[in-house]
């Protein structure tokens, strides 16, 4: 087994797009989903999930305001997971509910860190 | 040898091994029990010897009594007897006449599944260590006072809160299942490293004491490592960074318990023998892919046995501070890590990076401001180890502090 | 104290004409940095650096054979840490090693998980 990381994104869209009711239906996706890999053993680290709340550091000191946004689409969060190969791993991907919103996973496979 | 050297050997040599095996038969809810039967044996022996002689094979002699008297405890106590008969049979498989079993196998088979229930972290860390010393180890109760520097009172209430904990919880003493033992050994590396670091680091005077922590310690990582089933590389880490410790006993300590610091250590009393030990250990322990914190401090430990002070020394030793601290954040090995920063990158890198420590309430900290501002801002260095010595709470430590300062005033006259 | 994750953005195609030398100095660097990080007490997990290999789930079943190219850079790697704000965050992102190599460092702030 091998560990992949899955990153999901999304249009860089104001939060409060859903109502609450949608908000709530949505998180059931996320939960079932993530639960479900999990479920498998094939949860390696249950990631974190990222605000828009941030800043973009360049080279020469250029700091800019805001997410990562040289597209439209900004990274809202990932997790990583177990899978045998990188197409094993976009198996899973296929099944996460951002798709449902438009938005997409990236599938990376991960250098072990030589500490 | 006298009766009066010869008991408390032997109190040292085979308490524990009794303890242990009669702890495993009796199960966790009688320990105390199991200890006290240890206990009068050796009472009865210091009276019987006393009048009637040191009998001519004194191990036999304890472990009969031992035995004797577990049989007797069984038979005669009605309350006791049905739980503890059941048990015996559930553990031994015995039949109505048990045999006691005091063969080298089994002692060493019941230090091990001890090991693995005293160090449970149910317990607080501190009770897992006093119960180590004392069931492990064979300590009295007064010598685990003297080592935690604290009352007999407190370690009996530490160690009966403890032994409670555990029958409470109805802990097992067993052997863990092969799967399991990757992960059960942390609980017992971190109590045995914590048991090596009371005696090594601990500002208790008496140094004899001290030692004493260092090498049960090493004893019960020995056992580890000798056993096929826990001898795993971190185990094997964990003895070859106490034996690196361990090389420089006694050159940190002056016979007065006043510590020398290591630039000043007299490097001709660093211990070979254990240094090529440590050695050893580290290459065996330097198989498999887990890299635990304590192969990083003991790899850290190896650089630090080598004499010359060289930038490849230093680099290495900055470079593992970086991936120790990576694997796990702790204030002395920050510390320790812009030490070596200002061996590499020198002094006043060294500067910025520890401001940013947060660090301003430990002594120790206040201790390396002072020793990198002492070459440039004698001022600085004084008001730093002026604020070491007043947080600091160990007298040796501050007699070496104040010492510091005295050296900087004649420098400033 | 709250968590942000670093993200580091780097060419897709750098690594090419990187001498081993160079790679050895990049790598000293980056411990350099990051055991900074951590000797502060202000890193929770080294996460994880990415391999250059990728795929990219979208909607519809739809499976790009390749990692997640914003312009021309992609995601080679985060950490997560912790400062009490944002900019100090920043800061700590400022000093990364990535940006002398025309890298960025995305701040992002996390959203806690409530589970």
């Amino acid at each position: 087994m091998n560990e992949f990381v899955l990153i999901f994104r999304n249009d860089f869209l104001p939060e409060a797009k859903f109502s609450p009711d949608e908000m709530q239906a949505i998180m059931q996706h996320w939960q079932e989903w993530i639960g479900g890999i999990a479920a498998k053993g094939l949860l390696a680290n249950g990631g974190n999930r990222l605000s828009s709340n941030g800043n973009t550091v360049k080279p020469n000191n250029i700091i800019t305001d805001g997410p990562f946004v040289e597209i439209k689409e900004i990274i809202s969060g990932y997790i990583v997971i177990k899978a045998a190969d990188i197409d094993d791993a976009a198996e899973i991907a296929k099944g996460c509910p951002i798709l449902m919103v438009g938005g997409n996973v990236e599938v990376r496979d991960i250098i072990p860190m030589n500490i | 040898m006298q009766q009066k050297e010869l008991i408390p050997q032997l109190y040292r040599n085979e308490f524990r091994k009794m303890a242990a095996v009669l702890c495993r038969l009796f199960g966790i809810e009688h320990i105390t029990i199991a200890e006290d039967i240890v206990s009068d044996t050796f009472l009865l022996a210091a009276e019987t010897w006393g009048l009637k002689g040191i009998p001519e094979n004194p191990v036999a002699w304890l472990y009969t009594v031992a035995k004797n008297k577990a049989k007797d405890f069984l038979r005669r106590n009605d309350i006791y007897n049905e739980k503890v008969t059941l048990a015996i049979q559930h553990a031994a498989n015995a039949k109505n006449e048990f045999e006691i079993d005091l063969s080298n196998t089994n002692i060493v088979d019941s230090q091990l599944q001890m090991m693995f229930t005293i160090c449970n972290p149910c317990i607080p860390p501190e009770s897992q260590v006093g119960l180590a010393l004392r069931i492990l180890c064979g300590f009295s109760i007064d010598e685990i006072a003297d080592a935690f520097l604290t009352k007999k009172e407190t370690i009996n209430k530490r160690l009966y809160r403890a032994k409670e904990k555990l029958k409470q919880l109805k802990v097992k003493i067993e052997m863990p299942h092969e799967q399991e033992i990757g992960s059960r050994i942390d609980n017992v590396l971190t109590t045995l490293y914590l048991l090596f670091n009371e005696g090594y680091f601990s500002a208790g005077r008496n140094s004899k004491i001290r030692k004493d922590l260092c090498l049960e310690a090493m004893r019960l990582a020995y056992m580890l490592v000798e056993n096929k089933t826990t001898n795993k590389p971190e185990v094997c880490a964990l003895l070859s960074l106490m034996c690196f410790h361990a090389s420089r006993f006694e050159a940190r300590i002056k016979p007065d318990g006043e510590l020398v610091l290591y630039n000043e250590q007299d490097r001709s009393l660093w211990n070979k023998e254990l240094i090529l030990n440590g050695k050893y250990f580290l290459n065996k322990g330097a198989t498999g892919s887990t890299l635990s914190k304590y192969h990083l401090e003991a790899a850290i430990a190896f650089w630090h046995t080598i004499e010359i002070d060289s930038i490849e020394k230093w680099e290495n030793i900055l470079s593992l501070y970086n991936k120790l601290l990576i694997i796990e954040y702790s204030p002395i090995a920050a510390l320790n890590r812009t030490y070596a920063l200002a061996r590499v990158y020198g002094n006043d890198t060294a500067i910025v990076e520890a401001k940013k420590l947060s660090q301003d309430h430990n002594h120790l900290y206040h201790s390396l401001l002072g020793e990198l501002f002492a070459l440039t801002d004698n001022k600085k260095a004084i008001e730093h180890f002026l604020l070491a010595a007043k947080l600091t709470r160990s007298d040796a430590d501050k007699k070496v502090i104040l010492k510091k300062i005295e050296k900087l005033n004649q420098k400033v006259s | 104290m709250k968590e942000f994750a670093l993200l580091f953005r780097n060419e897709s195609n750098v690594g090419s004409e990187i001498t081993p030398q160079q790679m050895e100095l990049m790598s000293s660097k980056w411990q350099h940095w990051v055991g900074g990080i951590a000797a502060q007490g202000k890193l929770v997990s080294p996460g994880s650096r990415l391999g250059f290999n990728g795929r990219v789930v979208q909607p519809g079943d739809n499976v790009v054979q390749r990692p997640y190219a914003e312009i021309n850079q992609i995601l080679s790697g985060f950490h997560v840490i912790k400062t009490s704000t944002l900019d100090e965050a920043t800061e700590i992102a400022n000093d990364c090693p990535i940006l002398s190599i025309g890298g960025s460092v995305e701040v992002r702030e996390i959203i806690p998980m409530n589970n």
